[in-house]
């Protein structure tokens, strides 16, 4: 099994998480982490799936995507060619011993804290999968006491964009609404 | 769609059902299959006065959902069927996952409860869209009654596009009642749709390349060439490449049965020249099918020496099962269209495979393991006979519609269908209950054709209580119901695989009902037949009724059994003509 990351584009409607949701499990492919968000097109959503295949069920999975008729376009974004980020919201327990060296943690994790209580403090940080794990991994020793994680997030490099061409037509729908 | 210019209309006020009612009628709907309820109630008012729309009120709304399937495979339009919320809108679940199987063009119309209930767990409310998310091809709930001819003329379209399937539309019980603006033509907003119909030119060059070089392939024909009508240019290809051609179950009479080059159905029960056509065959030209496992039979070991050219509207199908080696997108009638003449080019330079050694091999399959059937030493009826029987005196002009189990099987090996649309039955899902509601349906719309249910004991009581619907509405359909008083197929099952332990299958129906009375409680007329002698003339008498409904029981011996017949799971290789026995295949056919 691999991972793959697709950018699904869809219209913004009602029950589209649903239908997207019920076709994975339905076809029997696990999410392994889903994002949705709002695109620079108001009628138009953007998910990220992370999904765990081989490449021929794969194909499968966006064939079967490409059906559903809220779903405008989909696209594999390979690792090496995109920027995938997560989103970490982290509580650690600490006191005047620990807070030192989890604040230099954070640092040098280029992470932040966004709340501090007398006992503990809440540290966000963004980045790969690998950047938050190794994160997570030098934090654990001091005591997690709420985790809360992002789906992926991803974006092709370079100049190219994968709404402009695609969404010409929701473009015009919009604009005669 | 239709969006002609007399229903124009640049905007009239009105009730978000008389709304639906004008879009309806809008989008060329003459005949709807339902039962009104609470929260449908408003669009039954204005339906009420709707001189073009026909409204068929049904008895179950199962029997709405297949009458409607029946209707769309005999007439090719876009079948309707409407029910209220809650239980009324279940009730169309399993016609509906029908439809979808089987790419059945269907709208179902339903009541929701008022917006503001939406989620209450109202008196009569159910989720119908999401329950009917992964079996319909699309489906709506609407609140805003501005929206109704938009997703009305969506509905049809996307049902009746690409490939077909069941599109559901729930509407609002206060959508309905609000006052809103008809306006019609509509902009259709779908941004997402666009299934591809043009074949890619270069991948039907390859395929031509590949059919014209081959020296053992076979046309695999699918449901999908009925739904393209395609069947001409099928014809057309099939002589001018002089390739053998199989039939799917949902795609028999897409190739008449009478035709030389014809093998007869592949799969389970298919013939032995069908089935190991496609075993032996070098090249397998699919046409709008699906490689079923029911038509594979053990997927590894199916056709191991062909290469496959896959064509199909729908791309999810193409490798989905068997991987392709030509995939070709598109719907069948242009993909034929192209091969032809991508074939005659690929001829015109030269390549071609000898054919000659394939045709006396497949001739010899044909004329050694003919489909047949032995009669019963103790005289008893064999359901076989019934049928051809039927087939012969009804004639190739008659619709037939099986339910499903053994008499399915029978009816599709024993009858000679010779023109497309003649064949309806419930081949993906295996819906037992499908005949009667879907031949009351296909009569519906072509009134002047003689409709045969064949129907099994089993199935029959499932939904004949759409008979009355039949002989209340004017809908004479004639039910042969081929009664071995039990689970035929699953009877088989247990003899074969479960040392004849006949664990519930025993239905008692030459017992009780009295079918043949039953008939008559319900304004039909009920005939009996339990003798090879008698069966012509009580064939004559039902096809002499024609003012009313006909039931004929036909008390057939239950022992009888399907075959030839490829045990689930197991591969082609294995098919067996009889109890025990398997082909005896030359050493030099190998």
């Amino acid at each position: 099994m691999s991972k793959h990351t697709l950018s699904v584009l869809v219209e913004n409607k009602p029950g589209v998480l649903a239908r997207i949701a019920a076709l994975f499990s339905r076809r029997g492919f696990n999410i392994d982490s889903l994002a949705v968000g709002p695109t620079e097109h108001p009628s138009v959503s953007r998910m990220t799936v992370v999904v765990d295949v081989e490449d021929s069920p794969l194909e499968q999975v966006t064939k079967q995507l490409n059906k559903l008729v809220n779903v405008l376009k989909i696209v594999e974004l390979e690792p090496g060619h995109s920027v995938q980020r997560e989103l970490l919201l982290l509580k650690i327990r600490t006191d005047p011993e620990t807070r030192p060296h989890i604040l230099q943690t954070v640092e040098l994790f280029r992470a932040k804290v966004v709340d501090v209580a007398t006992d503990a403090v809440t540290i966000e940080a963004t980045g790969s999968s690998d950047k938050l794990e190794a994160l997570l991994k030098v934090l654990e020793p001091y005591g997690i006491r709420e985790l809360v994680q992002s789906g992926v997030v991803a974006v092709g490099r370079g100049p190219r964009s994968i709404t402009d061409r695609t969404l010409r037509p929701v473009d015009r729908l919009e604009r005669s609404a | 769609m239709p969006q002609n210019e007399s229903t124009q209309d640049h905007g009239t006020t009105m009730t978000g059902a008389a709304s639906l009612v004008r879009s309806l009628e809008a989008v060329g709907v003459d005949t709807v299959f339902g039962i009104p309820g609470g929260a449908i109630l408003p669009a039954y008012d204005p339906m009420f006065d709707s001189k073009q729309i026909r409204h068929v009120l049904v008895r179950h709304e199962q029997g709405a959902g297949h009458a409607a399937e029946g209707y769309a495979l005999a007439t090719g339009k876009v079948g309707v069927c409407m029910a209220t919320s809650g239980p009324g809108a279940t009730n169309l679940v399993t016609a509906i996952a029908d439809a979808h199987m089987d790419s059945v063009p269907m709208v179902a119309v339903t009541g929701q409860v008022a917006s503001a209930a939406i989620g209450t767990d109202a008196f009569q409310e159910a989720d119908i869209r999401g329950i009917t998310m992964p079996i319909t091809k699309h489906n709506y709930l609407v609140t805003d009654p501005e929206e109704i001819p938009r997703v009305i003329a969506e509905a049809f379209h996307i049902a009746s596009t690409g490939r077909p399937g069941p599109v559901l539309v729930d509407i609002a019980k206060d959508a309905m009642q609000m006052t809103t603006t008809f306006r019609w033509p509509v902009e259709l907003d779908l941004p997402g749709y666009r299934p591809v119909t043009r074949p890619h030119s270069k991948q039907v060059r390859e395929a031509a390349r590949l059919m014209s070089a081959a020296k053992r392939p076979v046309l695999y024909v699918g449901g999908g060439v009925l739904r393209a009508r395609a069947w001409q240019e099928l014809r057309q290809l099939a002589e001018l490449t002089g390739f053998p051609v199989v039939t799917t179950l949902t795609a028999r009479g897409a190739f008449p049965d009478s035709h030389p080059q014809h093998l007869g159905m592949p799969g389970m029960h298919g013939s032995v020249a069908a089935v190991t056509a496609l075993q032996k065959s070098d090249l397998i030209v699919a046409l709008g099918a699906r490689f079923d496992d029911r038509v594979t039979g053990k997927l590894s070991s199916f056709a191991p020496g062909a290469k496959i050219v896959h064509a199909d509207i729908d791309p999810a199908e193409i490798s989905k099962n068997r991987v392709a080696d030509v995939p070709i997108v598109g719907d069948c009638k242009e993909v034929l269209t192209d091969l032809i003449a991508a074939f005659e080019a690929a001829q015109a330079e030269g390549e071609s495979g000898d054919r000659t050694g394939w045709w006396q091999q497949l001739n010899q399959w044909r004329e050694r393991y003919p489909l047949g059937y032995t009669t019963n030493e103790d005289g008893e009826l064999a359901p076989q006979y019934v049928i051809e029987r039927i087939g012969r005196i009804a004639g190739p002009e008659a619709i037939y519609v099986a339910g499903v189990g053994q008499h399915q099987m029978w009816a599709s090996q024993f009858i000679s269908y010779e023109h497309p649309g003649t064949w309806l039955n419930s081949g993906g899902l295996g819906t037992m209950g499908f005949a009667v509601p879907a031949a009351m349906g296909a009569k519906a719309g072509r009134p002047e054709a003689t409709v045969w249910a064949i129907d099994g004991d089993g199935c029959f009581q499932m939904t004949n209580q759409e008979l009355a619907t039949c002989a209340i509405e004017g809908i004479p359909i004639k039910v042969a119901v081929i009664n071995n008083a039990s689970l035929g197929m699953v009877r088989q099952w247990q003899t074969l695989f479960y040392d004849g332990r006949y664990s519930n299958t025993d239905l008692d129906s030459r017992r009780i009902p009295d079918f043949a009375k039953l008939a008559e409680a319900y304004g039909c007329v009920g005939l009996r037949c339990e003798n090879a002698d008698d069966v012509d003339a009580t064939i004559e008498k039902a096809m002499a009724v024609n003012d009313r409904p006909v039931v004929v029981d036909f008390g057939v011996h239950r022992d009888a059994m399907v075959w030839p017949m490829v045990a689930a799971g197991t591969s082609n290789d294995e098919i067996q003509i009889a109890r025990g026995m398997a082909p005896e295949w030359d050493r030099s056919d190998d």
